[in-house]
């Protein structure tokens, strides 16, 4: 299956710039569907970036955030060639991971 | 019962609100026989009209509707269009593509360099045919042509594939054709008639809010401008989660203004799209984008 | 059948992938370890995610006070184009930050999001949220211990949670 993780991760100098695209409906379990009946809550819950074993971000995140969630963040030490491995568990215990290379 | 358009003005439709509405630059009734139907005219008229109203407006923004005209808005959408969430559909589209039917033969077997880098010639008159041809039903005639079933107009996997081909085609003009032929100007025409015929319990025409209103608000949403409003399309709408199709958005106008909706691809529809596409024509194919 | 309430995480083992394996148990997740270095074990904050009002989710997130600072910087639109996709950034020039947070004050539950920014990460990051009316939107930085915040009004015509 696809990955569900989109990645665009890009070296500047010291400061590599990540931004990441999920497919996710982060359903917020406040929406009914065309029947009347709520939709239970799916999102996810915690997504991880992590550079040469170490995490560079840990995102909480609750049903709040966006369907299809975006994030972009920046930090210091990776430089291009480098893996960055991103990983998401939802509130069902789902997961989806992928290594993306920076460039 | 007449609804009035409410119109809430922020800051950067206040210079908009002291002009006045609704004074067409061009007749705009459907041409009695012995006038003689002028495209070319009238897609001028249009596009003068548009171009005056908004000076500050360059012409190639049009396309982006609502945020050529207001800045908070255009700022938020530019923070979208950084990553868009669109960008799943197009990877499907893509995939859609190049992938085989049953009996072998692709989308490139029906469309012209494979499907890509295509779009802006769409609608074209169908002279074989003697009608109006449109990506949409473009795409869902190659599928029967070559025994698959046809996919729903509004969404998903037509609204992902209409989505990559609108993509491969981004920065191309709009170059829709007339030829000289009576049906293909009576459709163009009747396009015409449609766009600005009014209906729907709101008794509204496309172009009360389109041509009239635009960058204004009716109720909470901003009105696009009518000069190259599917130049966008498809568009992946935050009201919908999801992208939606020429065919989806003309629908759901039609039951905004509370009128009961044509079928999607109906000669009325595939006539408007002629219609606007034309007079649309020199701007350039955006889509697909995202809107609220 | 039983309808699958999903604030009841279920102890399913889902395997995919690279095989990333994680237990859910009810409201608290933590990633093994990695095997090179020990990576910070990092716990969901399920409770705070569930409270309403700012004040009750920063009590359950931090347990410490915030006070305003011009150093925490928030971008938000005055006028939401669609309550369902928000675009919201924060950054700052606060040194020594651990971590950032979002509160939606009129959502149904005000904490949003909430990043743990390691060091050697900038303090600043950028997502979409969801807003359910006209509502304040706080960012909160963590600096030394110290919490902080900026806050902004965005107007939202068109409620974010499908009403």
């Amino acid at each position: 299956m696809a990955s569900t993780i989109r990645v665009r991760a890009v070296s500047s100098g010291e400061v590599t710039e990540v931004q990441a695209l999920i497919q996710h409906p982060m359903d917020s379990g406040y929406v009914k569907d065309s029947h009347g009946k709520i939709i239970p809550p799916h999102y996810i819950q915690q997504l991880t970036f992590e550079h040469s074993g170490k995490n560079v971000l840990v995102a909480n995140w609750g049903p709040a955030v966006s369907k299809d969630p975006y994030i972009k963040f920046s930090f210091k030490g990776a430089k291009k060639g480098d893996d960055l491995k991103i990983s998401w568990v939802d509130n069902k215990g789902q997961t989806d991971s992928t290594t993306a290379k920076i460039h | 019962m007449r609804a009035q358009l409410t119109t809430r003005l922020g800051s950067a439709t206040l210079a908009l609100a002291a002009l006045a509405l609704g004074a067409f630059a061009f007749v705009a009734h459907a041409a009695t026989p012995n006038e003689k139907i002028d495209p070319a005219a009238d897609a001028k008229a249009f596009r003068d009209y548009f171009v005056t109203k908004f000076p500050k407006v360059k012409l190639d923004d049009f396309v982006n509707g609502p945020y050529s005209m207001n800045a908070d808005m255009r700022k938020q959408w530019e923070a979208i269009e950084q990553f868009p969430p669109y960008d799943f559909a197009l990877d499907e589209g893509k995939a859609m593509l190049s992938k085989p039917f049953k009996n072998g033969k692709t989308y490139a077997d029906c469309f012209a360099n494979g499907g890509i880098g295509i779009r802006q010639n769409y609608p074209y008159f169908d002279e074989k045919e003697g009608k109006v041809v449109t990506l949409e039903l473009a795409i869902n005639r190659c599928r029967e042509a070559n025994g698959e079933a046809p996919l729903k107009y509004t969404k998903d996997k037509m609204a992902a594939l209409t989505a990559y081909m609108a993509y491969t085609s981004r920065g191309k003009l709009m170059d829709i054709k007339i030829p000289n032929d009576p049906r293909a100007l009576a459709a163009y025409e009747n396009g015409k008639r449609y766009f600005y015929t009014r209906r729907g319990q709101l008794n509204f025409s496309c172009a009360s809010c389109h041509v009239q209103n635009p960058g204004r608000h009716i109720r909470a949403e901003t009105l696009a401008p009518a000069l190259g409003i599917l130049n966008a399309m498809p568009i992946y709408r935050s009201k919908w989660g999801a992208l939606g199709t020429i065919s989806r958005r003309f629908t759901s106008c039609n039951k905004q203004v509370r009128g009961v909706p044509l079928k999607p691809q109906s000669e009325d529809y595939r006539d408007l799209e002629y219609y606007l596409s034309y007079v649309s024509n020199g701007l350039p194919i955006s889509g697909p984008s995202s809107r609220p | 059948m039983t309808t699958d309430n999903g604030f009841w995480a279920t102890r399913r083992l889902v395997l995919q992938g690279a095989g990333l394996v994680a237990l859910a148990g009810f409201g608290n997740i933590a990633f093994e370890a990695a095997p090179a270095q020990a990576a910070v074990s990092d716990k969901y904050p399920a409770k705070a995610f569930t409270l309403k009002g700012d004040d009750t989710a920063i009590k359950a997130l931090y347990g410490k006070t915030v006070e305003v600072s011009d150093k925490v910087s928030l971008d938000a639109p005055e006028i939401a184009e669609n309550g369902a996709v928000v675009p919201i950034s924060a950054t700052t020039t606060l040194p020594n930050v651990t971590s950032i947070s979002f509160m939606v004050s009129e959502n149904p539950n005000a904490l949003a999001a909430y990043y743990r920014i390691p060091e050697g990460t900038m303090p600043e990051v950028a997502n979409r949220l969801k807003m359910a009316k006209t509502t304040k939107v706080t960012a909160i930085v963590e600096a030394g211990g110290k919490l902080y915040s900026a806050t902004k009004e965005v107007k939202v015509t068109i409620g974010g949670c499908g009403g």
